[in-house]
């Protein structure tokens, strides 16, 4: 193990993948000469070639779409967005296309396409700039969606992502691309696999459901509780979908208390199904109501005082907590 | 793999006949109520989809949108698996969950059937993309309506097909009504052809109603790019007799202008060139035809005993290797 960043992690994952398999190409908005708007890319022009490595023009429907039918003849294309923000303009290719082939063809063609880049709010980029899209595209069957916290949970998710054989989206974070954090050395192979879930942090009296941005925030709240002797277990879904209901449920037959905090809006949110899960199937393991924290109903406002008031905060989510645990 | 130029035009009139046969079928049976949802009639188009597949081989790649019965039978898709589809069979060319706007045939490179329209010209996109990715002398045909060229997919596309020197024909098969929208009220342009120079992608204009014409056209074309790969675009002019879908009466055009048309019927125009050269007699005709509307009438026969698609497998074609929301 040794220490890299988020963004160290996620380039480390495509060299090797791309180094695996010759049907693996990387296409997408700067992704080569530039670097990857977030340096993701950086130094995959020179090592794989511009075969490999390629620059589009700033039409997401139009790459997206090629990328589905490069994969409905046998490639693995991997389609940076350069945020998912911009997926709306692929919307099209994202939903009705890459997830629908497979049924619409009676099983004959499978769209092995990974589709990744930064997701959710990251700061003061305003209202068309900070959408976290994950419930959007939860709502699409055919499609799979991981959202990983740390540097190994991108390194792990994304190259299984690419050997996945169905439309996977990954949907990073730009606030977390500097982070840090222990991952396997290069020459070990890491593999995390999509729809399971990880206990981040161990406790006893609530369960804090969390995912990509809301870990660090969770953790860092669940330092400060333990301070008041509330003892919180972290679980991180990492895939939204499909979603690991087994370790949500454990999690919370342990706790018997949840908070759910994530990172987008509350309406049709991911915490919602995540709840209706949890009392459909475990109602009575709860000793109180389940509490979500999200986004407020707002488009993203650009004042940075208006904005830290519609995200999720530890304070927020600690107050959640006390709340639940009647404390 | 056949080369173009030895397909038998008489063959070719044959395929021509039974997606003839077939859509005046499935026409009966839509009326029936034995087929549900939208369902597109070919007819009067026959010549386009004949004219490309006599240019083409086997193994080059098909993808169209929703008017897409005639391109899975072009492509030697049996007419038993496209009644079927049509009738929501397992038996059908997608296993009955595609319907009539989704027929797919893997094995015979048909690509489908695709119907948001303009939004499978980015998938003909990929798939050129891969052809040059891995260095192979195929083609892609890329077939949609007059309508398909005023989405931004559509432009989108033909920028990175150009861009990327992309092996592709972009096949507009012009047949003078978006819908009920005729083009005229659709498109700023004098003729939709031109809308390829704005992307440098030489265009032409082919008579639809000509299978000859079509086809010399398409294999000049499509010689040139297996040498040089790159896009082309042809504004194919046809027409179709029936209305947009079945719901549609085509009230938007005159019976002049329809009968117009129905006298320059594209296989009617074949058998007379076959006839008048030798080529065919009528005894011949006949029997192809006979044969035709024979076949037809099997697959619905087929397509009726199918067995419906199981309950218990609703679940097997969202994720191909059976993943669980």
């Amino acid at each position: 193990m040794r220490e890299i960043t988020y963004r160290q992690a996620l380039n480390e994952a495509l060299a090797e993948e791309l180094e695996r398999d010759p049907n693996v190409f990387l296409m997408g908005e700067e992704v080569a000469e530039y670097h990857g708007a977030y340096k993701v890319s950086q130094g995959l022009l020179e090592r794989f070639g511009p075969k490999r490595i390629i620059d589009t023009p700033i039409s997401e429907n139009g790459f997206a779409g090629l990328g589905v039918g490069a994969a409905m003849v046998g490639l693995r294309p991997i389609v940076e967005f350069m945020t998912f923000s911009f997926s709306f303009v692929a919307f099209d290719q994202v939903v009705n296309n890459a997830p629908n082939m497979f049924t619409m063809s009676g099983g004959q063609f499978n769209i092995p396409i990974t589709f990744r880049g930064p997701n959710g709010p990251a700061h003061q980029l305003g209202a068309t700039h900070s959408h976290a899209t994950e419930p959007l595209y939860a709502n699409a069957p055919g499609l799979k969606i991981c959202t990983p916290a740390t540097p190994r949970d991108a390194k792990g998710l994304l190259k299984t992502a690419v050997r996945d054989n169905n439309p996977v989206l990954v949907l990073e974070a730009e606030l977390l691309y500097s982070s840090k954090g222990m991952v396997e050395l290069p020459d070990e192979e890491l593999l995390i696999p999509l729809g399971q879930a990880e206990v981040k942090r161990e406790g006893s009296d609530v369960s804090i459901i969390c995912y990509a941005q809301t870990v660090q925030l969770a953790l860092a709240a669940a330092a400060q509780l333990e301070e008041e002797n509330i003892s919180s277990e972290i679980v991180d879904l990492r895939s939204i979908k499909p979603l690991d209901e087994k370790a949500i449920f454990d999690s919370v037959a342990k706790t018997h208390r949840v908070v759910i905090v994530e990172q987008d809006r509350p309406f049709c949110g991911v915490g919602a199904e995540v709840c209706y899960r949890i009392q459909k199937n475990i109602f009575d393991a709860l000793d109180a109501p389940i509490i979500r924290v999200s986004q407020e109903d707002v488009p993203m406002p650009y004042n940075e005082r208006l904005e830290k008031a519609v995200l999720p905060n530890a304070g927020k989510l600690i107050a959640a907590v006390k709340k639940v645990c009647y404390a | 793999m056949q080369p173009a130029e030895q397909r038998d035009e008489v063959e070719m009139l044959a395929l021509m006949l039974l997606i003839r046969r077939f859509e005046e079928r499935a026409s009966q049976q839509y009326q029936a109520q034995k087929i549900g949802g939208f369902c597109h009639l070919y007819i009067g188009q026959e010549a386009v989809v004949a004219g490309a597949v006599a240019a083409t081989r086997d193994d080059d790649y098909i993808i169209t949108a929703y008017r897409d019965h005639a391109h899975a039978l072009a492509r030697g898709t049996n007419a038993d698996a496209c009644m079927a589809e049509l009738f929501g069979k397992e038996t059908g060319c997608s296993r009955g969950l595609g319907g009539s706007m989704h027929f797919f045939n893997r094995s015979r490179h048909m690509y489908g059937g695709h119907a948001i329209v303009g939004a499978h010209v980015p998938l003909a996109a990929g798939m050129a993309f891969a052809i040059k990715y891995r260095g192979e002398d195929r083609v892609t045909l890329c077939f949609f309506g007059d309508g398909a060229i005023n989405q931004g997919s559509f432009h989108e596309a033909l920028n990175l097909m150009a861009l990327y020197k992309l092996p592709i024909v972009l096949i507009c098969e012009n047949n003078l009504f978006a819908m009920g929208t005729s083009v005229k009220r659709s498109t700023s342009l004098k003729q939709i052809v031109d809308r390829a120079e704005g992307y440098d992608i030489p265009g032409e204009i082919v008579d639809g109603m000509n299978f000859r014409e079509v086809r010399d056209k398409l294999a000049e074309i499509v010689s040139s790019i297996r040498k040089d790969p790159h896009p082309a675009f042809v504004e194919i002019r046809t027409y179709r007799y029936r209305g947009h879908s079945m719901s549609d009466p085509a009230s938007y055009r005159t019976k002049a202008e329809l009968e117009k048309y129905r006298l320059d019927d594209p296989i009617t125009r074949l058998r007379a060139q076959l006839t008048r050269e030798g080529k065919l007699t009528h005894e011949q005709f006949d029997k192809i035809d006979k044969q035709a509307k024979e076949t037809v009438l099997a697959s619905v026969k087929f397509a009726e005993k199918s067995p419906e698609p199981p309950l218990e497998k609703l679940y097997d074609y969202t994720y191909a290797d059976g993943a669980k929301p």
